[in-house]
């Protein structure tokens, strides 16, 4: 080791609400580059991550397609694939668990926690993070569907807003994700929690009707917020949609702005405290 | 000035049947620019009160102070002025070390140019400048102990914390470690440490604090606890293990040792007894020994050792023998009462 450089002088930790304001939004931006640097490191799973759903798009219109039709009428590929976009958004939730959870477990939270940055930049940068690879998952999606013959058949700007009812539905799932991964704070808990969000995914229109289901499960999947928003894309993306004549079947749109803002409501304050409480 | 006071700290991990008291009143006064050593066993509380002074861990009861402010209630302003290396590596396995250390010079708002500069010269300083673009998850331990050190000294802390620093290096690394400390304290640091090697404490630290059960157990300086074991020791080593007890007789008469201070080392073939007189003991036992027909093969004074003022004021030995030890007697005692 040779001699010891002078330290370089550190700004006092943030004692006025502005300041935090201004440290929280550096710190959020400083955490979420960090999640870029770990694509730019690990470029093979940033694929992977593209590719899966990908996959499982094209699998499930091959597997299914063929073999199934549409209560309210037309094509099954253009009732199925919006499904698997809204699919895709709510399997988000793991991700961001998978990838809290992995950082919890390794110490270097414990760093972070032991510096006077703001504490919201940890889970900012996730987030943010997290959003950035669902755009580019969406977008490859959106391709894909396109190659095995999906189409939208209304204008760009309501395919605008079903892309962004999607990323809506996604960002209320991270922040369940968060919170669920603050809570397992270990990543071999985070199976525990698939075994409860895989049926929640599959009960819900994604991939048929909720009126062939069984009474109750029927109903599960009519009010399951994934079937507000495929509901929502379909009206909007003008795809064949599910004949139902529930408030749910009629009115997607207005459920897929709520069903996501009630989450967020509820995950996020819940997620900044169980954070906050990490050293209880 | 007093850097690090910490009064009556509590802590109990889980509840009801499950509970268990870390920290069971722990007092901890370590003034400014001194380093203070926090010696203790497996499971003594020492990592639960460095993460309580750290501001990680809430602490059910008691109060601490670092740096002049309370941990609980301006954190902030504790985290402002500390460092800390925990016990398990607090890296970023994926990014590289130049890119850790830049990611948390800038969390520490040193500005992206600021952040690069302050990395290579610490990088330059502990020797990482070679290998800062490999990911961290591929270092050797010894490179990943002093990256995780250099983090904790990006901006330079007025506190630092400790915890098994030298833990699973090579000598080398511990010298290391060692050097780098020192330098700190000369910049007037205040330093805490934790560590389960007794040379350590005693090759560190101004003051020790033995912690047993979640509390301080024995408090002073390396050579005041060493004091309070009755000063020097005699020791003898003899030939044959068979006259081990016959050497321990004379022993105590020459040392007027009580029975229950003598240590006797089958092992070893040693005999080893605290004396008040030494000279008059060194002479009486080479004397008493030849009378009694033992032949030795060594016979010396020494001060005593931390292990022996640990096992004095804990009444176990300590180390990983010492648990492997503790476990069986749990096992034997457990199967015993099936
Ligand atoms: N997160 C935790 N949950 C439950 N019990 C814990 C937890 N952390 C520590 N303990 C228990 O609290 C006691 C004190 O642990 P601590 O880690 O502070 O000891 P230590 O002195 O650092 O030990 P070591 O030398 O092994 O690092 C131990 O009995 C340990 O089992
Ligand atoms: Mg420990």
């Amino acid at each position: 080791m040779t001699a010891t450089t002078p330290a370089p002088a550190v700004p006092p930790p943030a004692r006025t609400a502005g300041a935090r304001l201004k440290w929280a939004v550096a710190d959020g931006l400083t955490m979420t580059e960090r999640g870029f640097a770990h694509w730019a490191r690990q470029p093979g799973r940033a694929v992977v991550s593209l590719v899966f759903p990908v996959m499982m798009l094209v699998v499930f219109t091959y597997l299914l397609g063929g073999g199934m039709a549409v209560s309210g009428g037309g094509s099954y590929r253009e009732y199925l694939v919006p499904g698997m976009l809204a699919l895709a958004m709510s399997f988000g939730l793991e991700a961001t668990m998978v990838s809290l959870t992995a950082d919890l477990g390794k110490g270097v939270v414990d760093r972070f926690r032991a510096m006077p940055m703001a504490p919201s930049a940890v889970l900012v940068g996730r987030a943010l993070t997290d959003m950035a690879e669902s755009v580019f998952g969406l977008a490859a999606m959106a391709v894909a569907g396109y190659a095995v013959g999906w189409r939208w058949h209304g204008t760009w700007a309501a395919a605008l807003a079903a892309f962004g009812l999607l990323l809506l539905l996604r960002f209320a799932m991270l922040w369940a994700g968060i919170f669920l991964g603050l809570v397992a704070r270990k990543p071999e808990m985070v199976q525990a929690v698939q075994i409860l969000v895989w049926p929640v995914a599959f009960l819900s229109s994604a991939f048929t009707s909720p009126e062939t289901m069984p009474g109750w499960l029927g109903a599960v999947a009519e009010w399951n917020p994934m079937s507000a928003t495929a509901g929502a894309i379909r009206e909007l993306f003008g795809n064949p949609g599910w004949a139902g004549d529930s408030w749910a079947a009629r009115h997607p749109v207005a459920l897929a702005v709520a069903w996501p803002l009630v989450l967020l409501a509820v995950f996020c304050p819940l997620a900044v405290r169980r954070y906050r409480r990490l050293g209880r | 000035m007093t850097a690090i006071l910490a009064e009556g700290l509590r802590k109990t991990y889980g509840r009801g049947s499950a509970a268990k008291a870390a920290l069971a009143g722990l007092d901890l006064a370590v003034p400014a620019g001194t380093v203070h050593a926090v010696l203790g066993p497996n499971g003594a509380g020492k990592t639960t009160a460095v993460r309580i002074l750290a501001t990680l861990l809430r602490p059910d009861a008691g109060t601490a102070r670092v740096a002049g402010h309370d941990v609980v209630r301006e954190p902030d302003e504790v985290r402002y002025r500390i460092g800390l290396l925990g016990q398990h590596a607090a890296l970023d396995e994926v990014l590289g070390g130049r890119q850790n250390l830049e990611l948390f010079g800038r969390l520490y708002h040193l500005g992206r140019a600021g952040a690069r500069r302050r990395a290579t010269a610490l990088l330059e300083q502990f020797g990482l400048d070679a290998t800062g673009d490999k990911p961290v998850g591929r270092y050797s331990g010894g490179m990943r102990r002093r990256l995780d050190l250099a983090a904790s000294l990006l901006m330079r802390p007025r506190v630092l914390f400790l915890d098994e620093p030298t833990t699973g290096l090579d000598p080398r690394g511990r010298t290391e470690v060692w050097q780098a400390v020192r330098s700190l304290v000369g910049d007037g640091t205040t330093v805490l440490l934790t560590t389960q090697y007794l040379e350590e404490a005693d090759q560190l630290a101004d003051r020790v604090s033995v912690v047993d059960h979640g509390r301080v157990v024995a408090e002073g300086t390396a050579d005041q606890l060493k004091a309070r074991l009755g000063g020097d020791r005699i020791d003898v080593v003899v030939r044959d293990a068979d006259r081990l007890r016959a050497a321990a007789a004379v022993i105590g008469m020459a040392a007027r040792a009580e029975e229950d201070a003598i240590e006797v080392d089958a092992d070893a073939r040693r005999v080893s007894a605290p004396v008040a007189d030494r000279m008059a003991a060194l002479a009486e036992t080479v004397r008493g020994l030849a009378a009694a027909g033992v032949a030795a093969e060594d016979v010396s004074l020494r001060r005593p050792t931390l292990d022996e003022v640990f096992i004095h004021v804990t009444g176990r030995k300590q180390g990983p023998e010492a648990d492997a030890a503790a476990g069986a007697a749990r096992a034997a005692a457990e199967g015993s009462a099936v």
